[in-house]
């Protein structure tokens, strides 16, 4: 069974450190997004996987395997490229013969696999054109089979979507998804877009200058966020962060918003370590987790009244934009709202849950 | 939203954009035709001549058209002139052209694309110094090593044989061959080789089956070059061909040179263009991929 491990891995081009001592487990079957803003080392880390690009230090087994220092070829592994990295001058049938040039087949299992990986990606009628020929989805899924053929456990991807228009991006999301539960190898995937991550993982890896920020299921991820990156990168809108500073009366934890004037009861929030009285934090709420105006039912850990800075209607939602003195509050609210709030000087009044906040520590940006 | 059917517009015909020349071009085409007629009048003279009995090219008037047509010119210079002690015309030096011509354009080719392609590719130690070594030797004259070459050959065994000129050809180009396709396949997708690298990963294989196919335009260009080089060589032929292995260039020189007695200028004319038609072909055949071979690095799809 093919499991990933990346062992205190390092990356160094000259004095730059591009990874550092990274520790990274990927069992059997799973969807790994590995997602992060441009030049997290996310790529790097995908093309040392691959054995595209040399291991400073460290160690990369695959199945108990050493594969560290391991030609590409010999990995047992299969990628996907950002640009399909299709052979030009090959036909589709060139192109899927070619993923199994390294694999010493008998000509009638190359003909099996070309034709098992056409079928089930629908390029059958494809292939005899050139991959000038084709559009970009049909490139895409020419490169998919490309790594279809060769029948490994570990997929990987490079971006794959990134080049296609947004309607194609959502069908070949679905499709690639749909084979992973088809197929049910290992797959990691690198992109920094977080619906392809939120909707495709089985787990997360959120990595930012080298480092991974957090491991987690994509809910995990999502609800609680382990420090501010994370709280920040994930979500869009993303997740409104405001600076207070705790204020202890008895039993109850309150934390202060200056700009604003407002407290927050923080009492139902479980600290995994509870902060001393005047602890600077940082608070964290989700733009979908506000209750507005009317449904505020005064039981909520903190409300607010601001005044609109702007609103506008995406698609099937609303956002509002509000000015909560220093920071801009970002709100969900239904779309039959969002003409209302268009009107010049519109207020809103919106109130937080208590059990939904994400706290973080303002010096070490962790969550507590 | 209502489809709407692209045929069924009106298509509307939009009144071609008057250009008007402007001084600068009008400079340009002066420029062009100044330099057109000093290459287009010698070619007039060269080309009548040869066509001209020696009757009348002793009246000296050079840019009549002959009064009468003749191929005297044209036939003694192919089979009858003599170079030297031998009286066989160009015929022969052609054909040593040709057998020079095919083993260096295989040796400076081969040699020099599987080199770009392993420097531009596959990370190779002290490639940086290689390239750089390389770069040196592509500007070295040739006058500089050509007393160690006649050393090197002549204990080759292959001295004053057609190989010799060859593979003297073959290695002096192989330097600056080498960076025209090192920078050519610098250009291809990284990523491209990297699929590559995971897919089959033997040198050979994807040089053969991924690279060389991509060439084409590549290829063209450096055969322009070494075709022409080769041909129009001079140098190289007379030292490295001794008596056995004269290429045209140097038989042509001989004829022109050391004729004896009245000098048959039709014959000579007809030689020199009989020497210079094969490159001449070369271009008209294959510019039109020249052309598209030098710009195909700088602008990418």
């Amino acid at each position: 069974m093919p499991e990933i491990i990346f062992k205190d891995l390092v990356k160094q081009y000259g004095y730059v450190t591009v990874l550092e001592d990274l520790d990274l487990k990927v069992s059997d079957g799973e969807f790994l997004v590995l997602l992060g803003p441009s030049g997290c080392g996310k790529t790097t880390l995908l093309n040392m996987l691959a054995g595209l690009v040399e291991v400073t230090a460290g160690e990369i087994t695959i199945g108990g395997k050493d594969v560290t220092d391991l030609d590409p070829k010999d990995r047992g592994l299969a990628m996907v490229f950002q640009s399909y990295a299709l052979y030009p001058t090959k036909t589709v049938e060139g192109n899927l013969k070619f993923g199994l040039a390294a694999q010493k087949l008998p000509k009638d299992e190359v003909t099996k696999r070309v034709n098992w990986a056409a079928d089930l990606l629908q390029i059958q009628p494809l292939m005899k054109r050139k991959p000038a020929e084709l559009s970009g989805g049909q490139r895409q899924r020419v490169a998919i089979g490309r790594a279809l053929v060769k029948n490994v456990e570990v997929f990987l991807f490079d971006e794959p979507l990134s080049n296609l228009d947004a309607k194609l991006r959502t069908e070949m999301r679905l499709e690639i998804k749909k084979l992973h539960n088809e197929l049910k190898k290992t797959i990691v995937y690198v992109t920094h877009d977080q619906v392809e991550a939120m909707t495709m993982a089985t787990s997360i890896a959120i990595m930012d200058q080298g480092v991974i920020q957090q491991f987690g299921s994509p809910d995990d991820v999502y609800d609680n966020p382990e420090n501010l990156f994370v709280a920040k990168f994930i979500g869009a809108p993303p997740m409104n962060i405001i600076a207070a500073t705790i204020a202890k009366t008895g039993d109850k934890i309150f934390a202060a918003h200056a700009a604003s004037g407002v407290s927050m009861d923080l009492s139902a929030y479980e600290f995994t370590s509870e902060p001393a009285d005047g602890d600077k934090v940082y608070v964290g709420m989700r733009p979908e987790h506000f209750v507005i105006g009317d449904d505020i039912s005064g039981k909520e850990a903190a409300q607010f009244e601001l005044p609109v800075l702007y609103a506008e209607k995406p698609g099937s939602d609303g956002s509002a934009y509000l000015d909560s003195g220093d920071e801009q509050i970002a709100v969900r609210v239904e779309t039959a709202m969002v003409k209302v709030l268009q009107q010049p000087d519109a207020r809103l009044k919106i109130a937080f849950p208590d059990d939904r906040f994400s706290v973080f520590d303002a010096s070490t940006e962790r969550r507590i | 939203m209502s489809n709407i059917d692209i045929s069924q517009r009106e298509f509307k015909h939009y009144p071609e954009k008057k250009r008007k020349i402007k001084g600068s071009s009008i400079i340009t085409f002066i420029f062009l035709a100044m330099i057109a007629v000093a290459v287009m009048i010698p070619l007039y003279v060269i080309i009548v001549t040869s066509f001209k009995t020696l009757d009348q090219i002793t009246l000296g008037r050079i840019f009549d058209l002959p009064t009468t047509w003749t191929f005297e010119g044209w036939n003694k210079a192919w089979s009858e002139v003599c170079s030297g002690m031998t009286c066989n015309g160009v015929k022969a030096g052609f054909f040593t052209s040709i057998k020079i011509l095919i083993p260096s354009i295989i040796i400076s080719v081969g040699l020099a694309s599987v080199t770009g392609y392993a420097l531009a590719l596959w990370k190779i130690k002290w490639a940086g110094g290689f390239l750089f070594v390389l770069f040196i030797c592509a500007f070295v004259p040739f006058q500089v090593i050509m007393i160690p070459l006649v050393l090197i050959t002549a204990k080759l065994g292959i001295y004053g044989t057609f190989w010799a000129v060859a593979i003297v050809h073959g290695v002096l180009s192989m330097p600056f061959l080498t960076l025209i396709f090192r920078n050519f396949y610098k250009d291809i997708p990284p990523e491209l080789i990297s699929a590559a690298m995971m897919d089959s990963g033997s040198f050979w294989r994807i040089f053969g089956e991924i690279i060389l196919p991509m060439s084409g335009n590549i290829i063209i260009v450096v055969l322009i070059l070494v075709i022409t080089g080769v041909w129009n060589d001079f140098l190289i032929g007379l030292t490295f061909g001794g008596f056995g292995a004269q290429p045209m260039t140097v038989i042509l020189a001989n004829t022109v040179i050391t004729g004896t007695g009245a000098v048959r200028y039709n014959v000579d004319m007809a030689a020199a263009l009989l020497t210079a038609i094969p490159p001449l072909l070369v271009y008209f055949g294959l510019g039109k991929f020249f052309v598209q071979g030098i710009s195909a690095g700088a602008i990418k799809g």
